[in-house]
């Protein structure tokens, strides 16, 4: 299984390299969306520098957004769905490379969105143990629900709007143990943060089993 | 003040149980002796939770007279929470029986869940109002309501699908699988994160319950749920027609595409065209058992 | 009905629950007539 997802991860990867769309359209949708919060909220630096953690986990988790409609939108070309029925490749493992390649791509996102906050919002980089793990395991959670949610919707005319509607309120405890980790983070306690980044981790773990089982499934379904 | 309608009494389908004639009336609606039965009930158990909800029951001494949405609040709150598990569990049966009753039950419980949802999380803001000044507190109760009945919404809407209705139920089920599990994450991680506000104990001041408002509240237990049945029954059987409609039409469509091929070899044309093409087994061998 | 402390309330929750079950079961009914009318009766499983 985990040579067919590696196999699966390279493709994907490999078509987001060629397209470049995460690099050239949603990096800077992510980071406008950082800057439209500041329009909203005032720039008033003691107020970004509380919400920042807030704002760097939403504007991540619409970025997701695009991200998995696209990892979806790849299988969703004539034919492909069923070359990968008839490849004999597990359908587990198939889940594992697509979430792996949305992981990675989410991942580059963050450094880069974690950047933007720090100048923007002038959030202070302290408990920097914290901030890393929580950020793997909730984008790992975040990667995982979203390939599951993603074949859920996919090929369907209306995924664009169903895919926010189904996976968002689905994310809320992500966003919700995110949030409270990078914010015991940034405020140096991080001994608070843990706990948070044990539900986020759980979470992950929860959401990979479910689509590796699912996911067979759901290919033949359709 | 009750709304409820007099359940089947008042339809054409009477007839099926009164006429004696040589040809019996077909019922053209969804009722029968036990959904008017469990009408009859519901309605009479309403009543006795107007009765003793709105005047036989005291006010309470902190909310006064809005401790009576309390009545309501709560036995909606906790059938929605069983609608969900219904949900939950028929999608989990249709994934593995495969039989189309599961499905409709699926969606039948979880539409009414969301009505169910509706209502909880109305009386539970007019609640707030009066008792603590604002139509909103971001108390986990209620936030984790809100984000179920969003989650129910996106099911409902999964549900609509125009796609093959195999796939549909398909695509449904697993959603319908993960509905129960996503609704204990949501409301753990949300009692947690409140939790870490301590106005979350100050703002939930639970009134202290006992005599005529127990009693109260155990017939809104009782009304609601019997409410909630007799819907369920109803929209199940909705559902069921749904899919028999569906299957007649394709069934029609089938049959007329037959018709236009043969028409097409008589004329001297190669083979007839598959007219088995996108029927991914749906055509009307599945059982009718449920 | 005897005057209680916040009428408003809870006449409007109760009022408002009840219409939205009234109405939703309404229209749970009307589809069932409509959908009764396509399917012929051998097809259902009530009386």
């Amino acid at each position: 299984m985990w040579r067919d997802a590696a196999l699966v991860a390279g493709r994907d990867l490999r078509v987001e390299l060629r397209s470049r769309v995460t690099v050239n359209q949603v990096a800077p949708f992510a980071l406008l969306v950082l800057v439209l919060f500041a329009f909203a909220l005032d720039p008033d630096r003691q107020l970004l520098e509380r919400v920042a953690s807030g704002l760097f986990w939403t504007a991540v988790l619409f970025s997701a957004l695009l991200a998995i409609a696209r990892s979806a939108a790849i299988d969703e070309t004539d034919g492909v769905r069923d070359a990968l029925r008839l490849s004999g490749l597990d359908p587990a493992g198939v889940f594992v490379g697509k979430a792996a390649a949305v992981a990675a791509e989410l991942l580059v996102l963050e450094v880069l969105l974690g950047v933007g906050v720090v100048v923007l919002y002038g959030a202070d980089p302290t408990g920097v143990g914290l901030l890393v793990l929580a950020s793997v395991a909730a984008t790992a959670a975040v990667a995982a629900t979203g390939t599951l949610y993603g074949a859920l919707v996919s090929g369907l005319r209306v995924r664009e709007t169903l895919l926010p509607l189904v996976l968002l309120p689905v994310l809320a405890p992500v966003l919700i143990g995110a949030t409270r980790a990078w914010e015991a983070a940034l405020a140096g306690a991080p001994a608070d943060g843990w706990p948070w980044c044990g539900l986020l981790a759980a979470f992950a773990v929860l959401y990979s089993v479910a689509g590796a089982l699912a996911y067979g499934t759901l290919l033949e379904g359709s | 003040m009750t709304a409820t309608t007099s359940p089947g009494t008042s339809s054409p389908g009477a007839p099926s149980v009164a006429a004696a004639g040589p040809a019996p009336e077909v019922p053209a609606n969804t009722g029968s002796t036990a959904t008017r039965a469990l009408g009859v009930l519901a309605l009479a158990s309403t009543v006795l939770l107007v009765l003793y909800g709105l005047v036989w029951s005291p006010a309470d001494v902190e909310m006064e007279d809005s401790v009576r949405l309390m009545y309501v609040h709560v036995p909606s709150a906790t059938y929605l929470y069983v609608g969900c598990f219904i949900t939950t569990v028929a999608s989990g049966m249709w994934l593995r029986k495969r039989t189309p009753g599961w499905d409709a039950l699926a969606g039948a419980s979880a539409e009414i869940a969301l009505v169910f949802s509706a209502i909880t999380l109305g009386t539970g803001s007019l609640w707030g109002r009066p008792t603590w000044g604002t139509y909103w507190t971001w108390d986990a109760r209620l936030t984790s309501t809100a984000l179920l009945a969003a989650l129910l919404a996106g099911y409902l809407a999964l549900r609509r699908l125009d796609v093959d209705p195999d796939a549909r139920s398909t695509r449904a089920a697993v959603l319908g699988l993960l509905l129960v599990p996503n609704v204990i994450v949501v409301n753990r991680s949300v009692e947690w994160w409140r939790s870490l506000h301590q106005d979350s104990t100050l703002v939930k001041l639970d009134p202290t319950i006992e005599g005529d408002m127990l009693v109260a509240l155990m017939v809104g237990f009782l009304a609601m749920g019997l409410i909630f049945a007799w819907l369920l029954v109803h929209r199940f059987r909705v559902a069921w027609l749904e899919y028999q409609s569906e299957r007649i039409d394709l069934d029609v469509a089938l049959a007329a595409r037959r018709t236009e091929a043969l028409g097409e070899v008589g004329a001297g044309a190669g083979p007839p065209p598959g007219t088995m093409t996108g029927t991914s087994g749906t055509t009307g061998t599945t059982g009718v058992t449920a | 009905m005897i005057a209680m402390t916040h009428a408003g309330y809870v006449a409007a929750a109760w009022g408002g629950s009840a219409a939205l079950i009234g109405l939703y079961a309404l229209s749970v009914l009307h589809r069932g007539r409509k959908l009764s009318r396509r399917v012929p009766p051998e097809e259902r499983r009530w009386s």
